[in-house]
Order: C-alpha cells, then sequence, then structure tokens
C-alpha cells in the first residue's frame, strides 16, 4: 500500500466499539469532516457511502463472533484530496482480489456482495491490505475539485 | 428505517423510510418476507422516495424480495428511488431484474 508521505493540511482519527449503530455514526462523522472541502451533495453521497461498505465490511466479516474495535481516519491534503482510512484488528481476508470481485460475499443474505465493487466505483483509488489473524485496512482517495474552477 | 406495509389494488406496497444500511436491513427482510407469505401479491412496489441513505444493504433488500416474489411469479417494482440509492443499484446491474419507475 503505497503511504502518503506529504503532510495533510487536516486529520481525523475516531475509535468505536464494531456496533451495526456505528455505520450510522461512522457516515456522519466522515460527511462533517469532509464539508470542509465543499464537496457537492453526489460527492458528500459517494464518499458516504464507500464508508458505510468498509465499516460495515469490518462490522460483520472482520468480527464474526465478536464486537471489535474499528478506527476511521480522514486526511485532507493541500490538492483537495481526500484519503479515508478504515482498519480493523479482525480475522483477515484470505485473498483480497477474490473478495473484491463484485458479488463475491462470506456473507449471509443480507450482504450483496458489492461491496468493495461500490468502494472502488464510488471513490478515485482504493487500497486493501490484510492479514489473515491481523486484520484489515481500507485506504480510499478522492479528490474534490474547487467549485469556482471548471465543474 | 421506518418500514410501511399497505395492501393496495395494484398489489402490495413496501414504503421505506430514512437510512437503509445493513443495521436496518436484516429487520426491513423479516418485515418484507412476513408481508410477502401473508399477502402473496402478483406485484410489489418498493417505494423508495423517503429514503436519505442506501448503500450495498438496499441491494440484498431488493433480491431478498425479488428472490421471494419469484417464488410465486410475482414482479418487483422499485419506485422513486433517489439518485444515490439509484447509483447504488446500477452499479450492481439490478435494472436487468427489476422494474424502476
Amino acid at each position: 500500500m503505497s503511504k502518503d508521505k506529504r503532510c495533510p493540511v487536516n486529520e481525523m482519527k475516531l475509535e468505536f466499539p464494531g456496533r451495526s449503530i456505528n455505520e450510522g455514526f461512522a457516515r456522519a462523522a466522515i460527511a462533517g469532516f469532509a464539508a470542509q472541502l465543499d464537496p457537492t451533495l453526489d460527492e458528500i453521497n459517494d464518499i458516504k457511502t464507500a464508508v458505510s461498505e468498509a465499516v460495515t465490511n469490518s462490522i460483520v466479516h472482520a468480527y464474526p463472533d465478536k464486537i471489535g474495535r474499528v478506527m476511521l481516519r480522514g486526511r485532507i491534503f493541500e490538492d483537495g484530496v481526500l484519503e479515508i482510512t478504515v482498519k480493523d484488528w479482525g480475522i483477515g481476508i484470505e485473498d483480497v482480489r477474490k473478495a473484491r470481485a463484485p458479488m463475491f460475499t462470506t456473507g449471509n443474505e443480507e450482504r450483496s456482495g458489492m461491496g468493495f465493487t461500490i468502494m472502488e466505483s464510488f471513490m478515485d483509488k482504493l487500497y486493501v491490505r490484510s492479514k489473515v489473524g491481523k486484520g484489515t485496512t481500507v485506504r480510499m482517495l478522492k479528490r474534490i475539485a474547487p467549485r469556482n474552477t471548471a465543474r | 428505517m421506518k418500514i410501511n406495509v399497505r395492501d393496495t389494488e395494484d398489489g402490495l406496497v413496501i414504503q421505506l423510510s430514512g437510512e437503509l444500511d445493513h443495521h436496518a436491513a436484516k429487520n426491513a427482510l423479516k418485515e418484507i418476507a412476513d408481508a410477502t407469505e401473508e399477502l402473496v401479491p402478483t406485484i410489489c412496489t418498493l417505494d423508495m422516495s423517503e429514503v436519505t441513505f442506501m448503500d450495498s444493504s438496499g441491494i440484498a433488500v431488493v433480491l431478498g424480495l425479488y428472490r421471494k416474489m419469484s417464488e410465486v411469479g410475482g414482479k418487483v417494482i422499485v419506485k422513486n428511488a433517489p439518485p444515490g440509492a439509484m447509483k447504488v443499484f446500477n452499479t450492481a446491474g439490478l435494472e436487468r431484474i427489476v422494474t424502476f419507475e
């Protein structure tokens, strides 16, 4: 996973137990943080959807039998790039490539297997790093263009 | 998420209001299964005009309804899905099996 060595202009970090009620909390938190980039309603919706998918994956798949910790970090860079990291310390993903394929799921009927596909298409970049027994880190980037320039 | 089920002349109408995520999906799937099993409609309309957020859990809910309705040869219509929800449905290619209005 490529690390951004640049200095962010702003940063936030949250940690919460992986209860499903916190999916809505994570969405609200990232929407509040991203608001300073003056995103459009469509962009804010894309970001909320991608975070919802990543956090739900941690809650459902990383901790199948317990409530574990989930970390959400947001960073903003000078060029208007929003970086979002969702990390868990759960069971990990054996085959990340397979997990990222559309319609693949290890979950039950509440899951569609479209989580990674949505993160990938709603954000500009998606990086997934996982180690079995150690946990999973999802890092996503999206550039929010300033509104007064060509859009 | 609030779920309102109405048995109308035009078939079963299920109105969803609020945020449809994994947290809400389990209950939504159960209520939809209960309603379709009890009323066995030929047409079921999922009214999403009051949905304020939806992630891929919405795909699972529509697919769940589609499966239930297919068992009895019924039809599913998804009505008034907001743009954000529509984008999620299109990513999954759901327009190939369900009618959107």
